[in-house]
């Protein structure tokens, strides 16, 4: 108790510079009051305790029905602002997918997987507007791209270990940002690239939102239906283990090098589609869409939802996209309240939300 | 043309290097890349903008320009060790023996924290900082320094030896290294690890105020994302000199600054921020642990 | 004659882990490579299975130059190894650890995972299949769906032990699997190591017990300092006064 009040206390005066004499003051009675409320409702919460949430007690299978269907309809029930807001959510779903393989599947920090994301925006954008292509041919070159990019950045990256690795993704991260920031006469610099059309198929344009909702929400399903099947697998067994203990996947006969260049490979084909995707919704794209702290961002999705677990991939990020929108009056706390976040969960709950299940249902016999 | 850039180089790298200590001892101890530590950088130019400002209204700039400079400093080293030491005990030593990762995360959660806490405080518009000290010029080889300039690049060339005799010959400071030897050894001989920890923070934040508050001089300007960009290059110029290495962030940060300003000189100034990170790829490309680092340890 | 090492050396700048050693392995037996602390037993280990590249010399494993190969080359040929602190895929599953193992011996990729092909799942329901008899043979297999850092650190020794065996190997190389065993777990680990060996694979083990050495060694090595000094049956290595000679040098210190 006088350990707390002197702790609040040792904040305030920290705060003291920057927030004054009344905002430190402030600061010091705010905290004091929520703790003094928190120690009251954990005396109580012992009544609490005893009230257990029934079991539902449900069909795996008519679960993930209903959610289609709730999936299927939700454009004819939203406002476009929160379809738009949906659309997306589904986008950063299909990115931190491609990330989880890398940090969460084969244990490698890339800190610069924003800047795959920029490269597939870029080249779809570049694609579409000066090759004249349309958003199916410039799809799948878009992404073919980003895989190139992956395997460029792969082969200096995978010679080291650990925090040489991140940093260097990091730095990769920025000498993209900053060419794109630079080379007008392929980027237009700061001002990006404008007039991307929007997708035809037979003839007929692609171009309203919920049209849009449909062509994310297939691509969203089938990343996490091949994500998942990849993690089930020999390969996705190889991460796991290269995540686990280097030397010891090795000792099994799995050749590092390769897998770990497959999950950059395979990272970087989503951070493309979900680049690609981004490019054709906002019919624009500009440099500051693909700044470090994207990449952060993403990262944060990856892990906050649980390292490794493909349920806590698409969590985090629906949390961390949908939270601040619903958040908006509060918008100038939102980030503090995002780095808060990410300080207690990893202090109570490092493993993320969700824990990852590495086996299905292998009592198969 | 080429002294010039030398001068500026210099400058910059001196500031690069005080913030890449902090990288560097930090790393040497807890393995941990601690991301907050440019916002500390950062917290310390405003700390210095605020100080200065409260000792203008008091007068006592008006009475003694150096008096209150040197007040600007304590204050604001002693601010930002204060935050560098509760960030420690807050946010990295409840993850000490979680995976890897999770300090790391939390790291960035501070940075992202302490940069949003000052935007909303000081407002997310630039800083100026008070031009206070007169521009004397040095001419040489058809080169100028400011004092400003020699007053940088000595106070962290005297910081760092000061460093350097602090780690080599006191108790504390060989204590620092055992622990960066070997942690469980350290402890079996009697060495309180929390406290070194505590004092690795408490130092390497007090050098990074130092930095800030000579960058905001030497720009003028300050705002709340300073400490971001500086950060990774700070943390790069310690990856170049082989992180853990106390000589290795001194060499790096002077490499890196050279460059840096050699690039924006004869190059394209466009593209300064890139070249730290070009160089750190190439040179980890060379040797994967840094120009002065140890060499890889055997399974 | 199944493994051949000859003359080999691995040299760390001027220190010299192993030097000059040359031995070779019958198929079927039990090997013992014995000696004091930093006589160089892990580091031979390490050259053999291509986690180092030896300075000099050659490891001949079935007549064929295995020198230099990378470790998953090496186990894909038919070697497999523990290591002296334990190394198993702590937050995966006992079984999945094992299904590790197989990865060699299998080949599904990444197309037929996604199409889920009839191969795919055959393959998978086999190594699952596999995984759980060596589980099995070891005995864990109640243990399959824990977490494999859940485990009493005797089993997760053995299931290291699994593990390598899901490999399929030829050789067997164990670094000191007795280590921080309970007498009665040593026991069962002596029989383990036997009914492995009449499984028909051949075993190197690196041990300081001299009770299991001695117990079920066919035929034991002695390094000292990086050089082999003795080499012969048990019988013979405890009459050798090299070997007490080493063994007594060194507790002259104590």
């Amino acid at each position: 108790m006088i350990k707390a009040l002197l702790f609040i206390l040792w904040i305030s005066f920290l705060s003291l510079p920057f927030m004054g004499i009344k905002g430190a003051l402030f600061l010091l009675f705010g905290i004091s009051f929520a703790y003094g409320i928190f120690l009251a409702v954990k005396k109580s919460s012992i009544i609490f305790k005893e009230v257990k949430m029934p079991g539902i007690s449900y069909e795996p299978r008519i679960l993930y029905i209903v959610i289609f269907i709730i999936l299927l309809a939700l454009p004819f029930g939203l406002k476009d602002y929160y379809l738009d807001v949906v659309i997306l959510a589904g986008i950063y779903i299909i990115l931190a997918l491609g990330l989880s393989v890398v940090i969460g599947f084969c244990g490698l920090l890339n800190l610069g997987f924003a800047a795959f994301y920029a490269i597939g925006a870029y080249a779809c954008a570049l694609f579409m507007t000066k090759a004249g292509l349309g958003f199916w041919g410039a799809l799948p070159l878009s992404i073919l791209i980003t895989m190139i990019s992956g395997f460029i950045l792969a082969f200096p990256a995978l010679r080291l270990h650990g925090d040489y690795l991140a940093i260097v993704t990091l730095g990769f991260g920025e000498i993209v940002h900053l060419t794109l920031n630079n080379w007008d006469s392929l980027t237009h610099g700061p001002n990006g690239i404008s007039g991307i059309t929007v997708p035809f198929i037979f003839g007929f344009a692609l171009g309203s939102l919920s049209h849009y909702y449909y062509i994310v929400l297939i691509f969203v399903l089938a990343a996490i239906f091949i994500v998942r099947r990849i993690y089930y697998s020999r390969t996705g067994r190889a991460w796991l283990a290269i995540r686990e203990d280097e030397t010891a996947a090795e000792a099994m006969g799995i050749n590092t090098t390769k897998y770990k260049f497959l999950a950059f490979a395979f990272g970087a084909f989503w951070a493309g589609l979900a680049g690609a995707l981004f490019a054709s919704k906002m019919r624009f794209v500009s440099p500051e869409s693909f700044t470090f702290m994207e990449s952060v961002f993403v990262a944060c999705m990856v892990i906050l939802g649980g390292l490794g677990s493909i349920p806590g991939v698409i969590f985090g990020s629906l949390l961390l996209v949908v939270l601040p929108e619903a958040l908006r009056e509060f918008q100038l706390y939102r980030m503090l309240a995002l780095g808060t976040g990410l300080v207690l969960m990893m202090v109570f709950r490092p493993q993320g939300l969700i824990k990852p299940k590495t086996t299905i249902n292998h009592r198969g016999h | 043309m080429f002294f010039q850039q030398i001068i500026n180089g210099l400058t910059v790298g001196g500031v690069y290097a005080l913030i890449a200590l902090g990288y560097t001892m930090v790393y040497g101890i807890l393995e941990l890349i601690n991301f907050a530590h440019g916002e500390i950088y950062m917290l310390g130019a405003y700390l210095g903008i605020i100080f200065l400002g409260i000792f203008t209204a008091m007068g006592l700039t008006q009475y003694s320009l150096f008096l209150s400079l040197l007040l600007t400093f304590i204050f604001s080293v002693t601010f930002c060790s204060a935050y560098g030491f509760t960030i420690e005990k807050l946010a990295y030593k409840p993850l000490r023996k979680a995976p890897r990762l999770s300090p790391l995360i939390s790291a960035i959660g501070v940075s992202i924290f302490l940069q949003n806490y000052v935007m909303l405080t000081q407002g997310a518009t630039d800083k100026v900082f008070p031009h206070i000290m007169e521009t004397t010029k040095i001419e040489f080889f058809n080169a100028t320094m400011t004092a400003l300039q020699v007053f940088i690049i000595v106070t962290s060339l005297l910081l760092m030896s000061l460093l350097h005799l602090y780690v080599m010959k006191t108790k504390t400071g060989k204590a620092m290294r055992a622990v960066a030897q070997d942690k469980v050894m350290a402890s079996l001989l009697g060495i309180n690890i929390d406290r070194i920890i505590s004092v690795t923070f408490i130092i390497g934040s007090g050098l990074a105020a130092v930095a800030g508050l000579m960058v905001a001089m030497y720009y003028g300007l300050v705002n709340y994302y300073i400490g971001y960009i500086a950060g990774i290059k700070a943390f790069a110029a310690a990856v170049l000199g082989g992180i853990g290495s106390i000589p290795g962030a001194i060499l790096g940060g002077f490499v890196l600054g050279i460059i840096e300003s050699m690039g924006a000189g004869y190059l394209s100034s466009e593209y300064k921020d890139a070249y730290a990170f070009v160089i750190l790829i190439i040179i980890l490309l060379i040797k994967p642990r840094g120009l002065l680092g140890k060499s890889a340890k055997d399974s | 004659m199944i493994l051949e090492v000859r003359n080999l050396t691995k040299a760390f700048g001027g220190l010299k882990p192993v030097e000059e050693v040359s031995f070779r392995v019958m198929h079927g037996v039990i090997l013992s490579i014995i000696g004091p602390n930093g006589a160089g037993k892990t580091t031979l280990f390490n050259c053999l299975t291509g986690i180092y590249s030896p300075t000099k010399g050659h490891v001949l494993f079935e007549e064929k130059d295995v020198t230099g190969k990378k470790p998953y080359e090496v186990t894909a040929k038919g070697v497999a190894r523990t290591f002296q602190n334990i190394r198993i895929f702590g937050s995966m599953s006992v079984l999945e650890n094992v299904m590790i193992g197989q990865h060699t011996r299998s080949k599904e990729g990444f197309l037929s995972a996604v199409m889920k092909t009839a191969k795919f799942r055959r393959e998978e329901s086999e190594i699952k299949s596999k995984a759980y008899e060596y589980l099995e043979f070891i005995g864990i297999a109640d243990y399959a769906d824990a977490d494999a850092d859940s485990l009493p650190y005797g089993d997760q020794k053995r299931l290291e032990i699994a593990r390598a065996l899901a490999t399929e190997p030829k050789i067997l190389l164990l670094d000191e699997p007795a280590a921080g065993m309970n007498p009665q777990e040593t026991i069962e680990l002596m029989k383990l190591i036997n009914r492995i060996k009449e499984w028909g694979k051949t075993v190197i083990l690196i041990e300081h017990d001299m009770k299991v050495v001695m117990g079920i060694s066919d035929r034991i090595i002695v390094l000292d300092h990086g050089v082999k000094i003795a080499e012969g049956t048990p019988k013979e290595i405890q009459n050798n006064p090299d070997v007490i000679e080493a063994y007594l040098g060194k507790e002259d210190i104590f």
